[in-house]
């Protein structure tokens, strides 16, 4: 055989796109139908602590992106070595190393932030989502997909503990990223208008009622009903 | 009298579940049945009560700032503390595989009703905040001792008071949208609120 048969032996099946459809379902599907906190009931833990206020909350969001796109792609490329007897450790390492570097980075450049996120960044270690994908999906899939399946679902978790951020720092502090707005729009009505907040939703007990209420909202839509 | 006091803060004003949102997963997850709660809550005690002092040997001999000057006195300047996390998972992981070994040998009856929830434990994020609270606020090998069985209390009594609830509501006429997760997480905020009153208590 000569080596131009060969090359195109190797050749012959097309790559599959960078963005098939397929692909694309990977990232899309845990966004809304197969979204991991208001569906599969994943990473609450760490999800409700960070949400008084919208920035630490953006942080903690980038951080599990980071994190579990990340540890699906170097699990992924490890599948095959890995003994399935101690293969949680094995993930337990590689996740614990991945959320050290991005402890440490938030603490070279950004203090206040690690002070303030204080135990939940090291809690990243053991949210549900990151093993969850791990064994559901990284353990069984080639790295490339695996990333997008990580993305999919850090995305999903974080659309929703941005939205419960939001409303809680709206109404419990009246502000959104820090901006006052209560006062700004009681500011427009004269002085003597005000919008008071609601001490309730600073507690954690606001972010369970908000989070029950997202749930269900987000459940109607879709017509999920557990059983 | 500060033990006393450390140990009834974490089980009801600092309750690992109402105050901190630690352990979520389970709690949601396993809280349908009252015994099966009991089981899970018995096991996380129990872990929680073990790996917290443990850890804390470890944080305080080996990777805190100058723990290694036991070792030799030119080892002052080592800080070791960013390997917390790994170490304080590695530790967690080496002793629930231990206790499960411990318990299938000397007590079938016990590994029937834990064995299940043991390796669940591993990765549960109340036992790794325990760990990384008992080393963030600095306390004595007692206090992480009182405080690590404490919270465990604290958690075993949240989720068998909800495993019960959830057990009555059962027979109720709940929503579709809200049936499992929603209704689950408004309960949780109305047990909060009610953790809410012990705010005040100071022994």
């Amino acid at each position: 055989m000569s080596a131009e048969t060969l090359e195109k032996a190797i050749e012959k099946k097309p790559a599959e796109a960078l963005l098939s459809k397929r692909r694309k379902r990977i990232v899309a599907d845990p966004l809304v139908d197969e979204n991991p906190i208001t569906v599969q009931v994943l990473g609450i833990c760490s999800a409700l602590a960070v949400t008084t206020q919208m920035q630490p909350t953006l942080v903690m969001a980038i951080s599990v992106t980071f994190v579990v796109a990340l540890a699906n792609v170097v699990i992924s490329m490890m599948r095959n070595t890995i003994p399935s007897r101690v293969r949680i450790i094995v993930q337990l390492a590689v996740v614990a190393t991945l959320v050290t570097l991005v402890s440490e980075v938030l603490k070279a450049f950004a203090y206040d932030m690690y002070k303030e996120l204080s135990v939940f960044i090291g809690l990243i270690i053991t949210n549900c989502i990151v093993m969850g994908r791990l064994e559901a999906f990284a353990m069984g899939n080639k790295p490339y997909d695996s990333m997008l399946d990580g993305l999919g679902s850090a995305l999903g978790y974080s659309w929703i503990i941005l939205t419960v951020a939001f409303f809680r720092e709206l109404w419990g502090s009246g502000s959104v990223f820090g901006i006052p707005v209560f006062d700004y729009v009681s500011s427009l009505f004269g002085p003597d208008f005000s919008l008071a907040t609601n001490g309730l939703m600073v507690t954690p007990v606001g972010a369970f009622i908000i989070l029950g209420l997202i749930v269900w909202v987000q459940r109607t839509k879709t017509g999920y009903v557990e059983h | 009298m500060e033990l006393i006091s450390l140990g009834i803060r974490s089980i009801f004003i600092d309750n690992m579940i109402f105050a901190y949102f630690l352990g979520m997963c389970s709690f949601l997850a396993v809280s349908k049945k009252v015994s099966t709660a009991i089981g899970l809550g018995a096991a996380v005690v129990f872990v929680l009560g073990v790996t917290v002092p443990f850890n804390w040997v470890l944080n305080e001999f080996v990777l805190k700032e100058g723990a290694l000057t036991w070792v030799s006195a030119d080892m002052a300047s080592i800080d070791l503390s960013f390997l917390r996390f790994i170490m304080f998972i590695a530790i967690i992981a080496g002793i629930v595989q231990l206790v499960e070994m411990i318990v299938e040998k000397f007590s079938p009856a016990l590994y029937g009703q834990l064995g299940i929830f043991l390796p669940l434990i591993a990765v549960n994020c109340a036992i790794l905040g325990g760990g990384l609270f008992m080393a963030q606020r600095d306390y004595t090998i007692a206090e992480s001792a009182v405080y690590g069985f404490g919270s465990g209390l604290g958690f075993m009594l949240a989720i068998v008071l909800l495993a019960a609830i959830r057990e009555k509501i059962k027979y109720s006429h709940v929503p579709n949208g809200l049936k499992g997760l929603g209704i689950t997480m408004l309960l949780t905020g109305l047990m909060g609120i009610a953790f809410m009153s012990f705010m005040g208590i100071d022994l």
